[in-house]
C-alpha cells in the first residue's frame, strides 16, 4: 500500500466516517450529547458528496426519515444517544417487520432519563435487544475503539443491507470521544455489501415473497410501486390477518437473521483457552478488563476476556465453552447488571461476579483489579 | 366516464369505510387531481400514517407507504429529500395529523418541503372507535367526552399558515369539484401545501350528536353543505356568524423557496457532488 492514510481523531468522527465509506447517503438526526459530531460531519460531509444531510425536529422524526430515505434506495443512518434511542423504539420495530435497513448509533451515556448526558455509561445494552415491542431480530454491535467505530461502522451497513433490518452500534461516551491513531482504510479494502434488488430492479409483483430463513428482496419506490406497511402483511406487501402467514413471517424476520450467525458472529477471545477467570465485557469496560487480564497474567492468575463484538445475537455458543472451564465469570459493565443477566443465561455452574458502575464516571482496571482481589484465587 | 381503474388497485376494493364516510369521496377527488396532473404512477408516492384515512394508500396503485401513527410526514421528508424527483403526497387525518403528529406538521409547513398534505379532517378518531381529537367542536359528545368536549379546537388551515405552509385550501367532501381544484393546485404548487377536507364521521362521531348534525349519515353531510362558506363570503361576515362555519376556498398561497430546491443548490455550489 503506497502512502497508508492516518488520523488521530475521536470515535463518533470514525463512526462517521466509517459510515461514508460504506456509502451512507442519508443522514436524519436530531442534537443529543454525546452522540452530535457524527451529526456535525454528516452536515459537511454529505452535501459536498451528492448526499443529503437534515436535521429533523425530533429523534422519532430522524429515524422516520431514514426509513423513508431507505426506502428510496439510500444507505441511511441516524445517531443518538439513551432518550433519543428510546424514542426511536417504535419505529426501529417498524423497519423489522417492514424489512428496512438502517443503521442507528447510540453514544451511550447516563440514565435513566436525562441522568448525565455528558458522562460514559453502558445503560441501553438490554434496551438495544428490547426496546421495541413485539418479537423482532435485532443485531446490535459494540465498538471498543475509535478503529471499530469506523470499522464497525461499514460493517453494519454491510449487515442492515444484507439482512434488511435495522443495525444498532452501541458507542458509549469514552468510544465515542476518545481520540485515537487510526488508519483509514483505502476503497475497496472493507468489503461493502449494497442491498440484492430483484432483477436489476425490475418490475416485482410479490416484494415480500421470501425463502424460509431468508430476507426479501424488496425493490426502491419506484417502477414495481410496492406497499409498504407496519402491519403484519403477505408476499404481496398488503395486510394480513392469516395466521399461518403471520406465524411464518414473525418468525421469519428473526430466523433469517439466527439462520446465518456465521455473517454476524463477531467476537474477541483474549487469553481464553486457558481461563479460569473469565471476563466478559464490551465496549469501554471491555477495555479495562482487557488491562485487569494483562495485569493478572503478571501475577500467575489465569485470566482471559470474552469480548462480544457483535452482542446481538449473542455468541453464546463461544462463550459457553470458555465458561465451563473456569471458575470465576467477572462481568464489569457501567449498568447495574445487563450483560450479567446474559452472563447468567449461559453459565450453569461457574461462580459470576458482577462489578457494576453507575455514578458516571469510567469503569477503569484498578476497580476491576480490586474487587477480583477478594475472590479466592 | 373517467376511468377509476387504472389508478386503484381493484382487487383491494370494497374499502374499509363505512356508509356515509367521507374519505371515499375524498379518495376519488384525490384520482381525479392526480390524473389532471398527468403524473406517471411510478413517480409518485403516497404516505400515511395510522387510521381510517390511512389506510387510503392500500388502494391506490402508486407506491405507497402505510407508516406509524403520526409519523407520515416524517417518512415522507425522508423520501422526498432523498429523492426529489418523486411526487410525494401525504394522506392523514386529523388526530393523525395534529395531535400525534403535530410536530411533525408545523416542521413540515416550516421547512415548506415540497409535499402535498390532505388532511381528512373528520373531526374524531374513528378507527379507535369515536374519540374526541384535535379538531373535535367544543361541545361535542364524543367516545371520551361523555359530557360533551370541553377542550377547544385547532383550526388546522391557520395551523398551516402560522407555520409556513405556502399553499393551505380548506374544501369539504360535499363540494367536491372545489376540492378536486384545491387538491390539484396543492399538488402543482411548489412547496408544503395543506388541503384540509372536511369531513364528516357519522358512525363514532354524528350518532352521538344527533340534535346538531341530525339523524343520519345523510343528514350530517348536509350540515356539511349548510355550514360551509366560501372565504370571499366569509370575508363579510363577523366572528359570531363564522362560529360553526366551515370556511373554503384557497386561504392562502405564496411563493417561497423550496427545502429540496435550496439544499439541491447547496449541493450543486460543490460541484454536484464529485466523490
Amino acid at each position: 500500500m503506497a502512502n497508508p492514510k492516518y488520523e488521530f481523531i475521536q470515535g463518533n468522527l470514525a463512526c462517521a466516517k466509517g459510515a461514508a465509506y460504506a456509502g451512507c447517503k442519508f443522514f436524519g438526526g436530531y442534537p443529543i450529547t454525546p452522540s452530535t459530531e457524527i451529526a456535525e460531519f454528516m452536515s459537511e460531509y454529505q452535501p459536498q458528496h451528492g448526499g443529503k444531510f437534515i436535521q429533523m425536529e425530533d429523534e422519532i422524526a430522524s429515524i422516520g426519515s431514514i426509513i423513508g430515505a431507505s426506502l428510496t434506495g439510500a444507505k441511511a443512518m441516524t445517531a443518538t444517544s439513551g432518550p433519543g434511542f428510546s424514542l426511536m423504539q417504535e419505529l426501529l420495530g417498524y423497519a423489522c417487520i417492514a424489512e428496512v435497513p438502517i443503521v442507528v448509533v447510540d453514544v451511550m451515556r447516563g440514565g435513566p432519563s436525562t441522568g448525565l448526558p455528558t458522562s460514559p455509561a453502558q445503560s441501553d445494552l438490554l434496551q438495544a435487544k428490547w426496546g421495541t415491542h413485539g418479537d423482532h431480530p435485532t443485531i446490535t454491535i459494540v465498538p471498543n475503539s475509535v478503529e471499530e467505530m469506523f470499522t464497525e461502522t461499514v460493517r453494519a451497513f454491510n449487515l442492515a443491507e444484507f439482512f434488511r433490518t435495522p443495525v444498532i452500534i452501541l458507542g458509549d461516551e469514552i468510544i465515542g470521544h476518545m481520540r485515537e491513531k487510526i488508519r483509514i482504510p483505502e476503497p475497496g479494502e472493507l468489503e461493502v455489501i449494497n442491498r440484492s434488488l430483484p432483477n436489476n430492479d425490475g418490475v416485482c409483483k410479490n416484494p415480500y415473497a421470501s425463502d424460509l430463513n431468508k430476507p426479501v428482496c424488496l425493490p426502491n419506490f419506484g417502477k414495481s410501486r410496492i406497499h409498504v406497511t407496519g402491519l403484519n402483511h403477505d408476499d404481496t406487501g398488503f395486510p394480513t390477518m392469516d395466521p399461518m402467514i403471520v406465524a411464518r413471517e414473525n418468525e421469519r424476520i428473526s430466523s433469517k437473521i439466527y439462520h446465518q450467525r456465521n455473517m454476524i458472529d463477531k467476537f474477541e477471545a483474549v487469553q481464553c483457552e486457558d481461563a479460569k477467570v473469565l471476563f466478559l465485557a464490551v465496549g469501554s469496560a471491555a477495555r479495562a478488563a482487557e488491562e485487569a487480564v494483562s495485569v493478572l497474567r503478571g501475577k500467575g492468575v489465569k485470566a482471559g476476556l470474552f469480548r462480544p463484538i457483535t452482542l446481538w445475537p449473542f455468541p453464546k455458543e463461544e462463550f459457553a465453552k470458555y465458561a465451563a472451564n473456569a471458575d470465576y465469570i467477572v462481568v464489569p459493565e457501567m449498568n447495574l447488571g445487563q450483560l450479567k443477566t446474559v452472563a447468567e443465561r449461559f453459565t450453569k455452574r461457574t461462580k459470576i461476579v458482577p462489578i457494576n458502575l453507575v455514578n458516571g464516571e469510567p469503569l477503569g482496571p484498578d476497580t476491576i483489579l480490586s474487587a477480583v482481589n477478594h475472590l479466592n484465587i | 366516464m373517467f376511468d377509476y381503474s387504472q389508478y386503484l388497485r381493484n382487487e383491494k376494493l370494497p374499502h374499509i369505510w363505512c356508509p356515509g364516510c367521507g374519505h371515499g369521496i375524498v379518495l376519488k377527488s384525490l384520482i381525479r387531481a392526480v390524473a389532471k396532473a398527468g403524473w406517471n404512477k411510478d413517480e409518485i408516492v403516497l404516505v400515511s400514517g395510522i387510521g381510517c384515512a390511512s389506510r387510503l394508500p392500500g388502494y391506490v396503485d402508486f407506491n405507497t407507504l402505510h407508516t406509524a401513527h403520526g409519523r407520515a410526514l416524517a417518512f415522507a421528508t425522508g423520501i422526498k429529500l432523498a429523492k426529489p424527483e418523486m411526487h410525494v403526497i401525504v394522506v392523514s387525518g386529523d388526530g393523525d395529523s395534529l395531535a400525534i403528529g403535530g410536530n411533525h406538521f408545523i416542521h413540515a409547513c416550516r421547512r415548506n418541503i415540497d409535499i402535498t398534505l390532505i388532511c381528512f379532517n373528520n373531526g374524531i378518531y374513528g378507527m379507535t372507535g369515536g374519540q374526541y381529537s384535535p379538531t373535535t367542536a367544543s361541545g361535542d359528545k364524543t367516545a371520551t367526552s361523555p359530557f360533551g368536549n370541553v377542550e377547544p379546537h385547532f383550526n388546522v388551515a391557520e395551523l398551516a399558515k402560522g407555520a409556513g405552509a405556502t399553499f393551505v385550501a380548506r374544501g369539504t367532501s360535499y363540494g367536491v369539484p372545489q376540492l378536486d381544484n384545491y387538491i390539484y393546485q396543492g399538488l402543482m404548487h411548489k412547496g408544503f401545501s395543506v388541503i384540509e377536507a372536511a369531513e364528516a364521521c357519522f358512525t363514532t362521531h354524528g350518532r352521538k350528536n344527533r340534535k346538531k348534525y341530525g339523524p343520519s349519515n345523510l343528514d350530517m353531510l348536509k350540515w356539511q353543505r349548510d355550514h360551509a362558506v366560501s372565504v370571499e363570503k366569509a370575508a363579510g361576515m363577523s366572528e359570531e356568524e363564522l362560529q360553526d362555519k366551515i370556511v373554503t376556498g384557497v386561504l392562502h398561497n405564496v411563493d417561497k423557496p423550496e427545502f429540496t430546491e435550496q439544499y439541491q443548490k447547496l449541493i450543486d455550489s460543490f460541484g454536484g457532488g464529485a466523490k
